[in-house]
């Protein structure tokens, strides 16, 4: 999609270099080119006509950097537009000064509650926190059940009191337990439910107003359409919800639906859930969200601080190279050098595209110390080697292990990473999104797991 | 006339029982009545604001026209194709320019898209096989619920479910409720069991029983997880060798909520077990699921059933006409 959006901005825009200034009707063709792109990506329909209408007002008569060209300047502005509706920097939920703060979570059938009260479950139990769950859905069948299998992998205490009785009541009854037991927090999981279900939203009020809770969460499906609008006013009404949890990032939705949330209801989006494991949930970042519905990773700020470093030349360089799956351990001796002129590790590797969804990479530690043992490594390999790192046998790798003060397996670990990651790198030149596993084992330095499934 | 269950149902040689009078008469007394009322009111209301749209025909009504497709979740090029086209044939003077005229012939047009490879569920097979497939929380399971109660209450069959969610925390125990309340077998396995072995084991009995349809529930999976693709293939495979011949059907249920990744949903799981056709589920919601008309447009694949509730006798057969019509309202 970024390809094909700023592909298409370039085509579009290919006559302003020479005039430096965007004209009127350079502008309205790139809105056009903007406004499908958004369309693609779920963004409701009413909320691209006001923004390509704030947009057009900042492209217009703006100064083309001499730098970039003109398709990659309005990419950069439609960018920075975005993220400041989806809403600068992200929240947090809001703790109670004393007794068990409450969390009331809602959504539609099938938007992923359940797994999402499990998640947050398990999220606050890491910070030390002792969590209890209360099994709300009476209706859907199993559901209760669902609930006291995952809420125990989570470690939570799960309070339930089968289906026979009023949702209003089982809540109400879990949050005296919660305080006789002093649990530090009380996430109530309730049933799907249609926005336009007044019964059912009525149910809901009265659960809202019975817990009083301190963060109503929004449950929604990263995949929803243009529906996702009329869904959240309708919950912001009855629900009061403060804030959304955004699940199944891990897929390749664009999640326009967010950007729509936001700037419907200025709802923050505070969670994202990307992952079939329990651990897959972590505060959202919505400025990543932002490059992901254009589909670009953090790409703008990657070109961003490479500007800094790297001259345009060495860049271009580089990006054949990876076009051309040439990379040598020689560049990437010289790529990490240059990276880490501009800062810490971890957070750049978030900023690669087609990676914002590896949300497990996130908080990945970058070992500094490893990175130095790293360079150590290459620079005790021959030129030759570093062309070509298929030549390195065992005797070869126990000679550059000694030269390096490295041990054998580190330098195997080395070879194989640099491997893995020109795999990659292959897979996203032909636009496939990595696997955000094979990712994560890259950075961890782990050989991927052989799961018979999950 | 929308479209009939023996429409959408191919029995083959298989004689359904004629339903029991009593849950006819009770059926068409509660909930028929009830959805009849509901559904011309709906469709009366629909028809008042799409023949709106074109109260004038120019360049605004093209416009509201776009509008109204993209919010129905249509997509931008199934979209701009319907547009040209009526926009074309409006010029042409092949359709007259009456507000009227324009707006029957938009029906006309939706509706013939989103019949693009319409055909009936294959039921007839020895046992017939129906796999469900789809994305987690589309609504796999209570559709299967719906289905397995229509063939076994209405039409008399016997039905044999397979718990192949041998993931998901209490899936089976959902099914299992299901499976209860519709009156049909249920087999299943220990949790993170093998969902072919399940399958396998279903079709197995369901031989051994005589019985005549075996409806197999797999694990919801995003479509981007490959190695959970490849699962399912295998599913579809283990099926095959058991049955040749066998899934008879695969149906993939795509929620009505979705935008446009459920084009790549449909993409992605037609790719791994050649899916024949679309359940459209939760819309008696506000959503409208135009992404199946992109999906029937785009893949060739056309919605077969819709889902309108989460009770048992909340799934219907498929009317383009009607879809039509809905998706134009407000
Ligand atoms: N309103 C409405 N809800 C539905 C419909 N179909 C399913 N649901 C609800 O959607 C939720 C998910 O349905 P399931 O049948 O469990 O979905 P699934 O695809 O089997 O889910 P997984 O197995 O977890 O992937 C449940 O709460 C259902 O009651 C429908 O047509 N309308
Ligand atoms: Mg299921």
């Amino acid at each position: 999609m970024f390809d094909q959006l700023s592909d298409r901005l370039q085509e579009t825009l290919s006559e302003v270099r020479s005039r430096g200034k965007l004209s009127e009707a350079d502008v309205d063709a790139a809105m056009r080119e903007i406004r499908l792109a958004l369309l693609e990506a779920d963004v409701n329909f009413k909320v691209v006509k006001s923004f390509t209408a704030t947009l057009k007002e900042r492209c217009l008569g703006s100064e083309v950097l001499g730098s970039l060209d003109p398709g990659q300047h309005v990419v950069k502005i439609v960018n920075e537009e975005l993220t400041a509706l989806m809403g600068g920097v992200s929240r947090d939920l809001t703790f109670a000064q004393s007794g068990p703060t409450v969390i009331l979570m809602a959504g539609l059938q099938g938007s992923g509650k359940t797994t999402a009260c499990a998640k947050l479950a398990r999220h606050l139990g890491a910070s030390g926190k002792d969590v209890a769950l209360a099994a709300c859905d009476v209706y859907r069948p199993a559901a209760v059940d669902q609930l006291v299998t995952v809420g125990e992998q989570a470690g939570a205490h799960v309070y339930e009191q089968g289906t026979d009785r009023d949702p209003v009541e089982i809540a109400s009854w879990a949050l005296d337990r919660a305080r006789e037991e002093g649990r530090d927090a009380l996430i109530v999981d309730t049933a799907g439910r249609l926005h336009v279900d007044e019964e059912m939203m009525a149910e809901l009020v009265r659960i809202r107003k019975r817990t009083k809770p301190h963060d109503v969460l929004l449950v929604v499906d990263a995949m929803t359409g243009q529906d996702a609008v009329g869904v959240a006013e309708s919950f912001a009404e009855a629900a009061e919800f403060d804030g959304v949890v955004m699940t199944k990032l891990d897929g390749d939705a664009r999640g326009g639906a967010a950007l729509s949330i936001k700037a419907v209801t200025g709802k923050p989006i505070l969670f994202a859930s990307t992952g079939e494991k329990l651990e897959a949930f972590d505060r959202f970042h919505p400025d990543r969200m932002a490059s992901r519905i254009l589909g670009m990773g953090d790409v703008l700020s990657l070109i961003e601080k490479a500007e800094q470093q790297v001259d345009e030349r060495q860049a271009l360089d580089l990006e054949e190279k990876l076009r051309r799956d040439q990379l040598t351990l020689e560049d990437f001796l010289q790529q990490m050098r240059q990276v880490r002129k501009m800062g810490p590790l971890s957070g750049l590797i978030g900023m690669l595209p087609g990676m914002g969804a590896a949300k497990q990479l996130k908080g990945a530690e970058v070992d500094e110390g490893e990175l130095d043992r790293i360079e150590a490594i290459i620079l005790s390999m021959t030129p030759g080697e570093r062309a070509n790192p298929g030549m390195i046998n065992g005797s070869r790798r126990k000679r550059i292990a000694s030269g390096s003060g490295a041990k054998v397996q580190h330098v195997n670990q080395l070879v194989k990473q640099f491997d893995q990651m020109r795999k990659l790198m292959r897979q996203m030149a032909s636009g496939k999104m990595p696997d955000p596993q094979q990712l994560a084992q890259m950075a961890a330095g782990t050989p991927r797991p052989k799961m018979r499934r999950r | 006339m929308p479209t009939a269950w023996e429409e959408i149902l191919d029995l083959g040689t298989r004689r359904a029982a004629a339903p029991p009078p009593q849950a006819e008469e009770e059926r068409r007394g509660v909930f028929r009545r009830l959805r009849e009322s509901l559904s011309k009111s709906r469709r009366a209301l629909a028809e008042e604001i799409s023949a709106s749209l074109f109260d004038r025909i120019d360049e605004q009504a093209w416009e509201r026209l776009e509008e109204a497709l993209i919010l129905a979740d249509a997509g931008v090029p199934t979209t701009a194709a319907v547009v040209e086209r009526l926009e074309h044939e409006v010029e042409a003077g092949m359709v007259s320019a009456d507000g009227e005229a324009v707006h029957e012939r938009l029906i006309e047009i939706l509706a013939e898209v989103a019949s693009t490879g319409r055909g009936p569920i294959d039921l007839s097979g020895e046992p017939a096989v129906l796999l469900m497939v789809g994305v987690n929380g589309t609504g796999k399971t209570t559709t299967i619920g719906k289905i397995a109660w229509h063939l076994s209450k209405e039409l008399g069959l016997s039905v044999v479910l397979a718990a192949a969610d041998t993931y998901r925390a209490a899936a089976a125990e959902q099914l299992a409720e299901w499976a209860e309340r519709a009156d049909a077998d249920l087999i299943r396995s220990v949790p993170g069991g093998d969902p072919g072995a399940v399958a396998f084991d279903a079709i197995e009995a369901a031989r051994a029983r005589g019985a005549d349809v075996v409806i197999v529930d797999t694990a919801g999976r995003l479509h981007t997880q490959g190695n959970l693709m490849d699962e399912l293939a295998k599913v579809r495979r283990v099926i095959g060798k058991q049955l040749p011949g066998a899934p008879h059907e695969t149906l993939i249920s795509i929620d009505a909520t979705t935008g446009q990744n459920g084009l790549r949903q449909a993409k992605v799981f037609s790719d791994a077990v050649e899916v024949d056709g679309v359940v459209l589920t939760k819309l008696d919601g506000t959503a409208k699921g135009g992404i199946v008309l992109a999906i029937a447009n785009e893949l060739g694949i056309p919605v077969k059933l819709i889902g309108t509730g989460e009770s048992l006798e909340d799934l219907r057969p498929f009317d383009p006409a009607d879809f039509a019509r809905a998706l134009l309202s407000e």
